[in-house]
């Protein structure tokens, strides 16, 4: 099982499951991260935190801690 | 006269307010939602016999009350029944963006889809075919471009009569289809959080299946935001490029533009107003006590909170200007890791930076911050970044009791005062404002050259609040030291024998044990309140030198022997270091009131900094005093 934190960027993903808890799960779907959806990472910050992602050809950015309980399969 | 109520709805960053300001001109109102700091920005328009109320609801991504400005939508939505809500949609990012307008058929209120940025969907290679959008999702569907306002007179013919809006598109089978699956899945007995993930994939299905039939994607090519935000927020640039951007943004504000037209100012008030107001009165036989209220009371007071405007007018254009890019959503990006390992969050660094500019501008910008808590405690803690007006005040006890050590003594007190404001939000994450740290999540908008308007009115929109607010209370505490400063209980008087010499006098034993218990700075730390360059001047008045050079090096030639007596070098840190951590100047409290929404916090804000302020600067002196230091 990998999760997207160990996703590169330049490589796009499937997500199969949403770990991720409470309420910070409804905000995660309502911005498109949920079971099915197609993610390119696009790059990792300066600082090696947080990841910038590829969704529903929007750009959106969150921490490493949030995309290690994302679970996807490489396309 | 008929009104309607229409609500603009949509998404951040899709042009919303461009449209709103665009329908209604000059004409709008800008408050706050009862209770919390997010702006209400009402407008008015009048189309024939109708009078149309527009209301700007806050951006939001859904309306699911994850946040402060969903709650506040919803409740809105929800309690004020709007007549016709605009949903305003990005063209360009219209999947996404169709969420909320799913949510809004869900409620059954009246909606118009106003898809925007037309221009950008094109160029990102999307067809859209309006027709038959409007069709599947059963609403009327208008396009446009806000920046070069085209569309928007459409957009207006259609707001006079919302019933009409609706009739030709009712009745979409796909919206029927779905409308009937979400009040199956609600009527299914299952646990919420499983209910609200079956309600979110259908949402999306809905819009998925309404896209099929309506949206043809070509292949794009690679645009110019996309190289730019590569440059941006590069592994190597990225940070120095922010630095970069940050010290010409503070150049550009403290010494090309906003300072030297501060100055300017401050010189006609001062100066020439002063000088033909006294005339005036003079000629006219006005009473001396009078002459010296309109003059030093007001004149003074009043120039106190206009000298500040140009610095801050010109600070916030950039920022605004910034924001209006999509630059500073990438300074989010690029520091939230180094804002983290002290407790605050990636978009907190910006009111934080400002805050060696100016404390004022620093607690408006904490607005940018995404929960009400990290609102709170920026605010809170951003006085303690040494402010421009702390500079003087530095630099002279530097210059007077550290000869050839001074910028190494003014970067401690820097950093000291960075420690601090670390070191107290931690503190207040832990206790007050305890709960769990809130995921980031931010949407990275592409790279958009705002039109200058738009940057403008936001400007002048938080220029003015500062204005208002902030001038109204700096102008009667001015009024009230003016008074104090000349009277005393038998009459007028010299400052020497003043009510505030006395005030002074009161003050001056809770620092005896700091080494620094006069009266005289007593009355320099209570002038200090006001504004914290007053801390030099108001010891140069009281120690008798009528006319304080402008030059640093000059004043402590003056103060040399006066300030000598009453400071060592250990007091006269110490002093410093109260100077850096007490009371925020007048200025900054009332913009805490009216950030905060109540007293309570301005107050709460000037007590606990004075506390700090006195212990730091109690353990400073009297530690010095052990190692021997006191010399």
């Amino acid at each position: 099982m990998i999760t997207l934190k160990d996703i590169k960027p330049g490589q796009t993903v499937l997500v199969d499951n949403v770990k991720i808890t409470g309420q910070a799960r409804g905000r995660f779907m309502a911005m498109g991260i949920m079971k099915g959806a197609r993610l390119k990472v696009i790059k990792v910050a300066p600082l090696g935190d947080p990841i910038e992602v590829l969704v529903k050809s929007y750009n959106l950015s969150f921490r490493k801690a949030e995309a290690e309980q994302i679970f996807v399969s490489l396309v | 006269m008929s009104v309607l109520n229409i609500a603009l709805a949509g998404n951040p960053n899709t042009g919303k307010s461009t449209i709103f300001n665009a329908l209604t001109g000059a004409r709008q109102h800008i408050g706050n939602w009862p209770g919390v700091t997010v702006d209400k920005k009402m407008g008015q328009l009048t189309r024939g016999k109708k009078k149309i109320n527009i209301i700007d609801l806050p951006g939001t991504y859904s309306l699911s009350a994850y946040s402060l400005e969903e709650k506040i939508v919803k409740e809105y939505l929800l309690g004020e029944k709007p007549d016709l809500v605009v949903n305003v949609v990005d063209a360009s990012n219209i999947e996404r963006n169709l969420y909320l307008t799913v949510q809004l058929l869900e409620m059954g209120i009246p909606t118009i889809v106003n898809l925007n940025m037309m221009d950008e969907a094109k160029s990102k290679g999307y067809e859209i075919n309006l027709d038959v959008l409007g069709k599947y999702l059963g609403a009327k569907v208008i396009s446009s471009v806000a920046t070069s306002k085209n569309g928007l007179q459409q957009l207006i013919n259609s707001l006079d009569s919302p019933n009409m809006a609706m009739p030709e598109v009712a009745g979409s089978s796909l919206l029927d289809e779905y409308l009937k699956q979400i009040a199956n899945i609600r009527k299914s007995e299952k646990d919420s959080e499983l209910m609200e993930e079956e309600i979110i994939s259908a949402r999306y299905d809905f819009i998925n299946r309404v896209l099929e039939k309506s949206l043809i994607i070509n292949e794009a090519v690679v645009s110019w935001h996309d190289r730019l935000d590569n440059i941006f927020t590069n592994r190597i640039l990225g940070i120095p490029i922010f630095i970069a951007i940050m010290y010409m943004m503070f150049e550009l504000t403290f010494t090309w533009v906003g300072q030297p037209i501060s100055d300017l100012l401050d010189g006609f008030i001062s100066g020439t107003l002063t000088d033909w107001v006294n005339g005036t009165m003079a000629a006219l036989g006005t009473a001396g006590w009078l002459q010296s209220l309109v003059t030093d009371g007001i004149i003074g007071g009043v120039g106190s909170v206009v000298v500040f405007v140009p610095l801050i007018f010109t600070l916030f254009f950039f920022i605004s200007f910034l924001d209006g890019t999509g630059y500073m959503a990438r300074v989010a990006f690029i520091m939230d890791r180094a804002m983290r390992k002290i407790g605050l969050s990636g978009k907190s660094i910006l009111p934080m930076l400002i805050g060696f500019g100016c404390t004022v501008p620093a607690i408006m910008g904490a607005r940018a911050l995404d929960t009400e808590r990290d609102r709170k405690i920026a605010v809170l803690i951003s006085p303690f970044m040494s402010c421009g007006a702390r500079l003087p005040v530095y630099a002279l006890f530097a210059a007077l009791f550290f000869p050839g050590k001074e910028s190494i003594i003014v970067l401690s007190l820097y950093l000291l005062g960075i420690l601090v404001a670390i070191v107290m939000g931690l503190i207040f994450k832990s206790t007050y404002f305890k709960g769990d740290a809130e995921p980031f999540l931010m949407e990275l908008p592409p790279f958009r050259v705002p039109t200058i308007k738009t940057v403008l009115l936001q400007t002048w929109e938080k220029g003015k609040g500062f204005l208002v607010k902030a001038g109204t209370i700096i102008f009667s505490m001015s009024v009230a030291i003016w008074f104090l400063s000349s009277y005393n209980f038998s009459g007028p008087s010299d400052i020497k024998d003043s009510l505030l010499a006395a005030i002074g006098g009161l003050i001056a034993p809770i620092f005896a044990l700091h080494g620094f218990g006069s009266w005289q700075t007593g009355v320099a730390v209570l002038t200090g309140i006001l504004a914290k360059e007053a801390v030099v001047s108001t010891l140069g008045v009281i120690y008798g030198i009528s006319e304080l050079a402008d030059d640093t090096a000059k004043i402590v030639t003056q103060l040399q022997g006066t300030l000598g007596a009453t400071f060592n070098s250990l007091s006269a840190y110490a002093f410093m270091v109260f100077t850096l951590l007490y009371t925020p100047c007048m200025a900054a409290l009332g913009t805490i009131k009216k950030e905060m929404g109540s007293w309570k916090w301005a107050l709460f804000a000037a007590g606990y900094t004075f506390v700090l302020a006195w212990v730091a600067s109690l353990l400073i002196y009297r530690i010095g005093l052990l190692l021997g230091l006191g010399g």
